[in-house]
């Protein structure tokens, strides 16, 4: 009887329409699989910590003390504790309101919105107001706070990139909205055509979508391009001249495996576009401490920074964010630690700077291998990972592996992905998850497993993969000789 | 540094103002809005391109649920008193105080409240496990914490404190809960049923999102309410349906006037789909007696509504003559189970004796739902991937802290003992105070954090009121914050308008 008050029949309709397939299905089926005792290789999710990378040494060292602040008192805390580490745990413990276990402001604590208002002066050249940054539970609660706001009804649009992570396609099901698509061209590496955009607003506008915001992705997600400057300059053109707020999506700025691309913020080229463009195309920008080297994922720590937001709209905002009372204070320390790192002559720098460029460099490493071992295969093509944190490859699928797919009940990549699973343990995420052209397939992993285990992984996925072609393309044996 | 600073007043006229431009504006063309007004809400005079069509983010353009919705525990006073904290600070003889004193909210650590130390040794040990092996540790940490700590991480996968965990929360941090709900209750508790989030306001919100379907639908909410309430149903496009509690009999609950309110509501063609419960009460402070919660647990079986219990202060009593009571147990004790009636609790770090707000870490408990209903639960949990996992871990230390014979126990237990004796020995130190006012009645607060005294007004001061355009409580707060900079909440800001209170 008292099932009757929420039952799936009188759940709200746009919650049944939210699809998010990174802990979806294949997620689900490898997470059973590992119960039943099978060994299992999670790149499903871009989390470096659970695949062995380790966390920077300093920032633990760093949030413990202001864990526990008695630890300060202690004469024998120098043992285990260096002295920057114990003077950051002060400067840290001094801005905070009583604590980590005191609300801070709804925004987040000044002193640390202050240093990454500096952190953006420093990359950008121009400066940044701490008010118009607002620390969040991850950068995802941004997005999800900001597109509610955008989103009043299924006539406002959102531009996405296809492919996309799948947060957006999610959010906008979730607020009631309309997500309208633009493709991404695989054979351009992943570039974006201004043209594209055009033709998805115009079909948009025509079914009576009033566009309001455009996504972007910068490095991609799932895709890895880095947008070059000329690329940025076009986008916010675009924005200027069809009135549309754009979200840029940054959080993988630290994650660029390429020299001839490297991270420009939307902010600094809206900037460097001089007025009017500069003082009138909407801008929210958004960071994190879950990617980059940091890999902080845990933590649950971001920012969005707001340009050309009216300062009642920014009031509205504050005010939605006050309902939550206030993000979590640990993780706004990792955030003051990451836009505010170590100099040298810190006593802690040079293993700092070691740790860094170590997972940096593997990172490049790693990015490398997997394109190469997935360019190897005859029917597999992958664009090279010039940032982020992930490989998407397209894999061409027989006529006779689709009908069995369509026989299962199946998506074609979700049935190539879950007989992947089954065969090697590895979890990946079937590319309709994140959007694509019809009739392409892909499948999204992450260059996140150990060096060491990447030959093995690849080599695995080689097998499974000349097995699993064998089984459905007449002449595969015949044709690779 | 830009500080903004809003006419309170000003605010509210604006508002309401730009609201009805959204609407009117809507019947025009499809993407471009025209604004009749853009120099009041554009963010630089010069800007020409914007002079004859509104921004996507501007407040006649952006979703009108956000303009709607308000939290009066951040809301205008706390805005009113931070610029005078600001102002107080480059002129200390501006105003007749030297200090402002927050009384808004429920922040313990930022009024001197000190943390239990076990858990944060648990949680720094947790953040930065490379110290546990170093035989230095052994000398900074007690034994226990240290175990802890050992055996936390190794229900961390990789003990990777850093990675994204299961989207419901870690599983062994679940075990223990379960375990400690069982304790508290006994009667067992599933830790698939738990669902980890960054502190319990994220879980209401999630609930919200699932009940409410549209303006049609409607969720009973106690007046006085913790506004966090009426905030995310109105965020959720929902409708609030409101019972009253009864200040005459402590801020009793009656059943009578549950069905009142929702023969009131269905007459006017609301399907009420939950009720919430605050136990023990917010701002009100009442501890629900058992019989009471029985008669709550029969008429949400009866009527088919989905039960929220909002359970964050049950460590928060300071009578003796009540006890908290989870109604997991009562429903369990009524010999109720999973096909009986739909409950939701919440808990949360941030209350009781370990005031750990700024972590945020929390749950919900969710039972008597079908399996199709708990995995649409599990999607939108995935969505955001998982709550903060120190927040998680302390949920965990929460719901099965040191027991008597463990290192740390016995300071453990003076350090609860004194906070909570120290909270009983405030509220009633406060309550006595308050009803010496003149025109105040002050009733006891039996749990909670809060005193909700009621003031009667002399005609005069609402007609002061009304000519400042403000509630007469605000003005009332408005006029304290200014002549001592005491913070409190009107209490029309958690919905009570029938007489005015404040809160703090």
């Amino acid at each position: 009887m008292g099932l009757k008050a929420l039952d799936y029949e009188t759940m709200n309709e746009n919650v049944k329409k939210v699809q998010y397939a990174v802990r979806g299905e294949l997620y689900l089926r490898a997470s059973e699989l590992q119960k039943e005792g099978k060994k299992i290789i999670f790149t499903n999710v871009g989390n470096p910590q659970a695949l062995g990378q380790k966390p920077l040494t300093f920032p633990r060292q760093v949030v413990a003390l202001c864990q526990a602040p008695f630890l300060l008192d202690d004469p024998n805390v120098g043992l285990i504790f260096p002295a920057d580490a114990i003077a950051r745990a002060k400067h840290y413990l001094s801005l905070t309101s009583g604590g980590l276990g005191a609300y801070s402001d709804s925004r987040g604590i000044p002193g640390v919105r202050k240093e990454v208002a500096e952190f953006i002066e420093r990359r950008d050249g121009y400066p940044s107001d701490p008010e118009l940054i607002f620390l969040t539970d991850g950068a995802s609660k941004g997005v999800m706070q900001i597109l509610n706001c955008i989103i009043r009804g299924q006539g406002d649009g959102v531009l996405v990139p296809v492919p996309q992570y799948p947060l957006y396609s999610a959010t906008i099901s979730l607020f009631g909205g309309s997500l309208v698509p633009y493709y991404l061209e695989e054979t351009a590496n992943w570039g974006l055509d201004v043209n594209n955009l055009r033709e998805s607003v115009a079909q948009a506008r025509f079914k009576g979508i009033t566009v309001r915001a455009m996504v972007i992705i910068n490095p991609g997600n799932p895709t890895g391009q880095c947008l070059s400057e000329a690329n940025l300059r076009e986008i916010l053109n675009f924005c200027y001249q069809e009135n549309l707020v754009l979200l840029g999506d940054e959080v993988y700025q630290q994650n660029i495996y390429q020299d001839e691309r490297p991270f420009i913020s939307s902010r600094k080229v809206l900037m460097d576009m001089g007025p009017p463009i500069s003082k009138d195309v909407q801008l929210v920008s958004f960071h994190t401490v879950s990617k980059g080297y940091w890999g902080e994922c845990g933590q649950r720590g971001g920012y969005f920074e707001m340009t050309n937001i009216p300062p009642k709209t920014v009031d509205e905002i504050y005010k939605i964010a006050s309902i939550s009372l206030s993000p979590n204070v640990p993780a706004q320390i990792f955030m003051g630690l990451m836009v505010n790192p170590l100099k040298p002559g810190d006593v802690s720098y040079d293993q700092f700077v070691r740790e860094s460029k170590g997972i940096l460099e593997s990172l490049r490493r790693r990015a490398r291998i997997m394109t190469d071992g997935f360019n190897s295969c005859k029917n597999v093509v992958c664009n090279f990972t010039e940032g982020a944190m992930y490989s998407f490859p397209q894999l061409r699928l027989p006529p006779k592996a689709i009908e069995a797919a369509k026989q299962a009940g199946k998506v074609p990549d979700v049935f190539y992905c879950l007989k992947l699973l089954e065969a090697t343990g590895i979890s990946t995420v079937p590319g309709s998850g994140f959007g694509q052209k019809e009739g392409v397939f892909h499948l999204r992993t992450t260059i996140l497993p150990a060096e060491e285990d990447m030959p093995e992984i690849m080599s695995s996925f080689k097998k499974f993969n000349d097995e699993f072609m064998a089984q459905y393309e007449d002449n595969w044996n015949r044709s690779r000789m | 540094m830009r500080r903004f600073v809003i006419g309170s007043a000003r605010n509210l006229i604006e508002s309401s103002r730009q609201k009805y431009q959204f609407e009117r504006s809507i019947l025009s063309s499809p993407y471009r809005f025209l604004s009749s007004s853009p120099a009041a809400d554009s963010p630089s005079s010069s800007s020409s391109s914007s002079s004859t069509m509104a921004h996507p983010v501007s407040l006649n353009t952006i979703n009108p649920k956000v303009i709607e919705c308000e939290y009066a525990v951040r809301g205008e006073i706390v805005t009113l008193a931070q610029k005078l904290q600001e102002e107080i600070q480059t002129k200390p003889d501006a105003h007749p105080f030297e200090e402002i004193l927050y009384c808004n909210i429920g922040n313990p650590q930022s009024l001197g409240q000190q943390p239990i130390t076990f858990f944060r040794e648990v949680l720094a040990l947790c953040d930065h496990p490379a110290i546990l092996d170093k035989s230095e540790t052994q000398g900074l940490f007690s034994a226990d914490s240290i175990e802890r700590a050992w055996q936390i991480l190794d229900q961390i996968p990789g003990r990777a404190t850093g990675a994204y965990s299961h989207s419901q929360g870690i599983k062994g941090l679940r075990d223990t809960i379960a375990a400690g709900i069982e304790a508290r209750d006994g009667f067992p508790a599933d830790p698939n049923d738990i669902f980890l989030t960054d502190g319990a306001s994220p879980a209401v919100h999630m609930m919200m999102q699932l009940l409410i379907r549209s303006e049609k639908d409607g969720i009973l909410c106690p007046i006085p309410q913790y506004p966090l309430y009426s905030a995310s149903i109105a965020l959720h496009g929902g409708t609030l349906v409101p019972y009253y509690l009864d200040e005459a009999t402590g801020w009793g609950l009656e059943v009578s006037e549950l069905k009142k309110q929702l023969e009131t509501s269905r007459s006017k063609g609301i399907t009420v789909r939950a009720l919430v419960v605050i136990n023990p009460g917010n701002p009100t402070g009442q501890v629900l007696a058992e019989e009471n919660q029985k008669a709550i647990v029969e008429f949400c079986k009866q009527e088919g509504l989905v039960l929220l219990a909002d359970e964050v202060y049950q460590e928060n009593v300071y009578v003796p003559e009540k006890k908290f009571h989870s109604f997991k147990k009562v429903s369990r004790s009524m010999g109720y189970g999973e096909k009986d009636i739909a409950l939701v609790s919440f808990q949360s770090v941030s209350k009781g004796y370990y005031g750990e707000c700024g972590k945020r870490g929390g749950y919900m408990e969710v039972t008597g739902f079908g399996a199709d209903v708990r995995e649409q639960i599990y999607k939108v949990a995935s969505v955001n991937l998982c709550s903060n996992i120190s927040g998680q871990i302390l949920a965990s230390l929460v719901m099965s802290p040191p027991k008597v014979g463990d290192e740390s126990y016995e300071s453990y237990s003076a350090e609860r003992d004194g906070i909570l004796s120290s909270l009983a020995r405030r509220a009633k130190t406060l309550e006595d105070a308050f009803s010496k006012l003149e025109g105040v009645t002050c009733n006891k607060a039996e749990g909670a954090m809060y005193l909700f005294p009621r003031i009667d007004l002399p005609e005069k001061a609402i007609k002061a009121a009304e000519a400042a355009k403000k509630a007469p409580d605000a003005y009332y707060c408005q006029r304290l914050l200014a002549a001592t900079g005491i913070v409190f909440v009107p209490g029309s800001g958690f919905g009570q308008v029938s007489s005015w209170h404040l809160a703090f």
